[in-house]
C-alpha cells in the first residue's frame, strides 16, 4: 500500500489508464462509484417496471419477452418463476450495487478526503482494488441472468430452504443462485477494504485544526457507515460461505431433514435450521438499512443548513444521535424474525430497541426542522431534494414504527405495507439523498452547474411518482394484499385491488420516464453547464475552498487548515452570511 | 494538537493530520481488519453454537489418544509460532534485521508444520474415519460440516499467512520493509492465532469422548 505522501501533484499520472480506469485517486474512484451506481439504478428500475407491467397484465403475451426469455416467458406471458427472479434481481442491485456503493463509495470517496482536508484516502492502492473487486461483483451478479436456469429467486435476502435446496425449488436456484452467492461474498470483500480506507482516513487523515467535532456531519455518517459495513459485511460473508457449502458441498448448515419440495423429499440433507440464516442475514441486513439511509441522513444536514443560511440545529445531537442509531442498529435484528417462532419475550425486547431507534431518529427530523425555522430558504433543486428527503424519511419512519410491534407486525408480515415502508425509508429516501448530493456537487465534480429548470421539472414529477406509487402499497398492506406474488387476478379478494395496482404501475411508468430528464440534465450539464464557481452555493466546508474540478491532490501541495465548525452562517458580525471552515480565527471574536 | 505549518511546501512528508491514537494507518487498517474478521470467525462459531444446541445428540468422538494428542501438538506449533513472530517484532525493532528475518522464517515454519499435521489430519478424517461435510459415521451430519468450516476458514488464514510473511520475509531481508510493516504482518498471525485458541476448545476439546 502506497502512503498519500507518495501522490502529490507532480505525481499526477498522464496515461489515460493508470488517470481514469486504475486510478489512485479518489476522486476518479469516487465517479468510478457513481457511474456504476448510475448504471445498476436504472438496470433495477427496468426490473422493477417489468414487474409492475406484469402485476396488472399477468396473461397478456408480449412478444419480446419471448424473445428475451425464450423458456422463463414462452410465447411472451411471464412465468411466476421470471417474476420471482425479476424481484430478486432488482432487489440485491439496488441494495448493493446502488444504495450500498453511490452514497459511501461514490461521494464519500470524493468528498470525504477534500473535506477533512486529506490529499487522498490513507489507502489508495486499497481504494482502487474495492472499486474493481464492486465492479467484479456486479459482473458476477448480472451474469447470473444468462445462465442456466435464469436469476435466483428468493429475494434479495436469500432465505433458505429455497436458497439453499438446490435446483429442484426452482429454474433460478442452479447455477443463478451460486453466482448470486459469490458476487455478494466478492462485493462483502470489497465492502470491507472500503470500510477499513474510510474509518482510517477520517481518523488519521484530518487537517490541522479539523476537530472530530468540527466536521461536517457528511463526514460523520460516512464514518459510522463505514464502522457498519466493517462489522455487518463481515458476518454476510460468514452466512454467505455456509450457504453456499449447503449448495455445493453437501452441507446442511440452513436445511433441516425431510422438506417436501415440488413433490420431492429432500433427502441429502438433515439437520440444519433455516432460521440460523435469518439470523446471520438480519444481523447484517439491518445495519444494511442505515449503510443505506445515514449518508442520505448527512448530505440532508449538510443542504439543509446551507440553503437555509443558518447553522444545522443542535449539531452534536445529530452526531450522538448518528452514533446511536448505529449502534443501536446492530441490537434489532430480531424485528425481521417476529414471525419466525421466535418467544414473544424475544419479540419484546427487540420491539423495545426498535423503538428506541425512534428516538435519535426523531432527533434528527426535529433538528432539520428547527433549521429551517426562521432560515432564508433558498429553494434550488438540491434542497428540493433533501427536503424531499426529510418528508419520505419521516413517512418511511411512521410505518416503521407499526411494523417494529409484534402484535401489528403480525398481520403485515409480507404485506405490501412492508414493501411500502422499506421502498419509502431505504429506497426512495436514500435515492433522494442521492439526487440532492448530485446537484450539490456536481459543480464541484464537472466545473459546471447543472440546469435548474431541468432540475425542478425532474424533482416535481419525482417526488409526486414516488408518493403515487408507495403510499397505496400501505393501503394494499392494510387490505392484505401480500407481498412476492407475481398475479393476483385469480383471488377474489385481491382482484378488487387489481385498480390500485393499476395506478401503481402507471405512476411508476410516468416516474421512470421522469428519470430520463435527470439523465439528460446530467449528461447535458457536464459538456454545455454553465461554467462553476469555485463556491456556487456560499458554503463553508473545505470542498468549497478548491478550484472546480480539485486538483489531482486536491490542495495543490498546500495544507488547509481549519478554524471554525462547518455550519457557521449568518454569524452575527461577520462580513458575508458565512464563514469558510478555513477562514482566519479572527472573523468571529469567539474564535 | 500537532502544531504543524499550514502551508508547507509540498515537498515534505504528508503532514496534516493527527493520529489520536499514535499509530499509522497501515496498523490501524490491520486493527480494523481484525475486528471485522473476527466477526466472520464470530458468525461461524455462532452458526456451529446453534447447530450444536439445537442437535442434542451431538457426538463428541475425538479420543483423547490420538485425536486430542495430535491437535494439542498442532496447538503447540501454532503458538510457538506467536512466539517466533513476538521475537522477529523485537529484532526489527532494535535494527536487526538478519535476526528478525531469520524468526519470521521460524515462524513460517511453526505455521507450516501446522497446515501439514492439520492437514494430514482432515485427510486422516476423511479417508479412514469417513468423516466429510455432509456426513459422518457418529450420526449428526452437521458435525462434519461445522467442523470442515470452522477449520478450514482457519487453515486458509494460516496459509494466506504463510504467504503473507513470506513476502514480508524477503522484504526484511533484502532491506526494504521497516519495523512497522513487521509489526502489521505479526498482528494479523497473532490473531489467526488467536482465532485458534476458541477453536481449539470448542470444536477439538468439546468433541473429546469422556470415559
Amino acid at each position: 500500500m502506497s502512503s498519500p505522501s507518495a501522490h502529490t501533484a507532480q505525481h499526477a499520472p498522464h496515461g489515460f489508464i493508470r488517470k481514469y480506469i486504475f486510478s489512485l485517486d479518489h476522486k476518479v474512484i469516487g465517479l468510478q462509484y457513481y457511474f456504476l451506481g448510475l448504471f445498476s439504478v436504472f438496470l433495477g428500475m427496468s426490473l422493477s417496471l417489468l414487474m409492475r407491467y406484469h402485476m396488472v397484465n399477468p396473461n397478456v403475451a408480449v412478444s419480446w419477452f419471448g424473445k428475451l426469455w425464450p423458456t422463463a416467458a414462452a410465447g411472451g406471458v411471464m412465468t411466476p418463476e421470471l417474476y420471482l427472479s425479476l424481484m430478486t434481481m432488482h432487489g440485491t442491485i439496488m441494495v448493493f450495487f446502488v444504495l450500498t456503493t453511490v452514497p459511501q463509495s461514490g461521494f464519500g470517496n470524493y468528498f470525504l478526503p477534500i473535506q477533512i482536508g486529506a490529499e487522498d484516502m490513507a489507502f489508495p492502492v486499497l481504494n482502487m482494488m474495492s472499486f474493481w473487486t464492486t465492479f467484479l461483483a456486479l459482473i458476477v451478479m448480472v451474469a447470473a441472468f444468462f445462465v442456466q436456469g435464469g436469476a435466483p429467486l428468493s429475494g434479495w435476502t436469500a432465505y433458505p430452504p429455497l436458497s439453499g435446496a438446490g435446483r429442484i425449488t426452482g429454474p433460478g436456484e442452479g447455477m443463478g443462485q451460486n453466482l448470486w452467492l459469490v458476487s455478494i461474498a466478492i462485493f462483502c470483500g470489497a465492502s470491507l477494504m472500503g470500510a477499513i480506507n474510510f474509518i482510517a482516513t477520517t481518523v488519521d487523515l484530518r487537517c490541522q485544526g479539523m476537530r472530530l467535532m468540527r466536521m461536517p456531519l457528511t463526514c460523520w455518517t460516512w464514518l459510522v457507515t463505514a464502522i457498519l459495513g466493517l462489522l455487518g459485511f463481515a458476518v454476510l460473508l460468514a452466512a454467505g460461505v455456509l450457504l453456499l457449502l449447503d449448495r455445493v458441498a453437501g452441507t446442511s448448515f440452513f436445511l433441516p431433514a425431510g422438506l417436501m419440495i415440488n413433490d420431492q423429499i429432500l433427502v441429502s440433507h438433515k439437520g440444519g435450521s433455516p432460521l440460523l440464516w435469518q439470523h446471520l442475514f438480519w444481523f447484517f441486513g439491518h445495519p444494511e438499512v442505515y449503510i443505506a439511509i445515514l449518508p442520505g441522513m448527512g448530505i440532508t444536514s449538510q443542504l439543509l443548513a446551507t440553503f437555509s443560511r443558518k447553522p444545522i440545529f443542535g449539531y452534536k445531537a445529530m452526531v450522538y444521535a448518528i452514533l446511536s442509531i448505529g449502534f443501536l442498529g446492530f441490537l434489532v435484528w430480531g424485528h425481521h424474525m417476529f414471525m419466525s417462532g421466535m418467544n414473544p419475550y424475544s419479540a419484546m425486547a427487540f420491539s423495545v430497541l426498535t423503538m428506541a431507534i425512534g428516538v435519535p431518529s426523531a432527533i434528527k427530523t426535529f433538528n432539520w426542522i428547527g433549521t429551517l425555522w426562521g432560515g432564508k430558504i433558498h429553494f434550488d433543486t438540491a434542497m428540493l431534494f433533501a427536503l424531499g428527503f426529510v418528508s419520505l424519511f419521516v413517512t418511511g419512519g411512521v410505518s416503521g414504527i407499526f411494523l417494529g410491534q409484534p402484535a401489528l407486525d403480525l398481520y403485515f408480515h409480507d404485506t405490501y405495507f412492508v414493501v411500502g415502508h422499506f421502498h419509502m425509508i431505504m429506497g426512495v429516501a436514500a435515492i433522494f439523498g442521492m439526487f440532492a448530493a448530485t446537484f450539490y456537487w456536481f459543480p464541484k465534480m464537472f466545473g459546471r452547474m447543472m440546469n435548474e429548470t431541468l432540475g425542478k421539472i425532474h424533482f416535481y414529477l419525482t417526488f409526486i411518482g414516488v408518493y403515487a406509487i408507495f403510499t397505496p402499497m400501505h393501503y394494499l398492506g392494510i387490505a392484505g394484499n401480500p407481498r412476492r406474488y407475481s398475479a393476483f387476478t385469480d383471488v377474489e379478494y385481491l382482484g378488487k385491488l387489481i385498480p390500485v395496482h393499476q395506478f401503481m404501475s402507471w405512476a411508476a411508468y410516468v416516474t421512470a420516464t421522469a428519470q430520463i430528464i435527470f439523465l439528460v440534465n446530467l449528461f447535458w450539464s457536464m459538456r454545455k453547464g454553465k461554467p462553476a464557481p469555485i463556491n456556487p452555493w456560499h458554503a463553508t466546508s473545505l470542498e468549497w475552498t478548491v478550484p472546480s474540478p480539485p486538483p489531482h491532490d486536491n490542495f495543490a501541495g498546500v495544507h488547509p487548515v481549519v478554524h471554525h465548525g462547518p455550519y457557521e452562517y449568518s454569524v452575527p458580525g461577520a462580513v458575508a452570511d458565512f464563514i469558510m471552515q478555513t477562514d482566519p480565527a479572527s472573523v468571529r471574536s469567539e474564535g | 494538537m500537532s502544531s504543524q505549518v499550514s502551508t508547507a511546501a509540498a515537498t515534505s512528508l504528508w503532514e496534516g493530520g493527527r493520529s489520536p491514537y499514535a499509530t499509522n494507518s497501515k496498523k490501524f487498517g490491520m486493527w480494523l481488519f481484525i475486528i471485522s474478521d473476527s466477526l466472520t470467525f464470530s458468525a461461524l462459531l455462532f452458526a456451529y453454537t446453534y447447530s450444536r444446541v439445537s442437535n442434542p445428540n451431538w457426538p463428541t468422538p475425538f479420543h483423547f489418544s490420538p485425536s486430542i494428542i495430535f491437535s494439542t501438538v498442532m496447538t503447540f506449533c501454532l503458538l510457538s509460532s506467536s512466539l517466533t513472530m513476538v521475537m522477529a517484532v523485537h529484532s526489527m525493532n532494535h535494527g536487526k534485521r538478519k535476526a528478525a528475518g531469520a524468526w519470521i522464517l521460524a515462524t513460517m515454519g511453526g505455521g507450516a508444520a501446522f497446515v501439514v499435521l492439520h492437514l494430514s489430519e482432515w485427510l486422516n478424517l476423511i479417508n479412514n474415519e469417513h468423516v466429510t461435510p455432509f456426513e459422518n459415521p457418529w450420526g449428526v451430519p452437521l458435525f462434519g460440516g461445522t467442523f470442515f468450516a470452522l477449520t478450514g476458514l482457519h487453515m486458509t488464514h494460516v496459509v494466506i499467512g504463510l504467504i503473507y510473511l513470506a513476502i514480508v520475509c524477503q522484504a526484511v531481508f533484502r532491506g526494504k520493509f521497516k519495523a512497522e510493516d513487521v509489526e502489521v504482518s505479526g498482528l494479523y498471525w497473532h490473531f489467526v492465532d488467536l482465532v485458534w485458541m476458541f477453536i481449539f476448545p470448542l470444536v477439538y476439546l468439546m468433541s473429546a469422548r469422556v470415559h
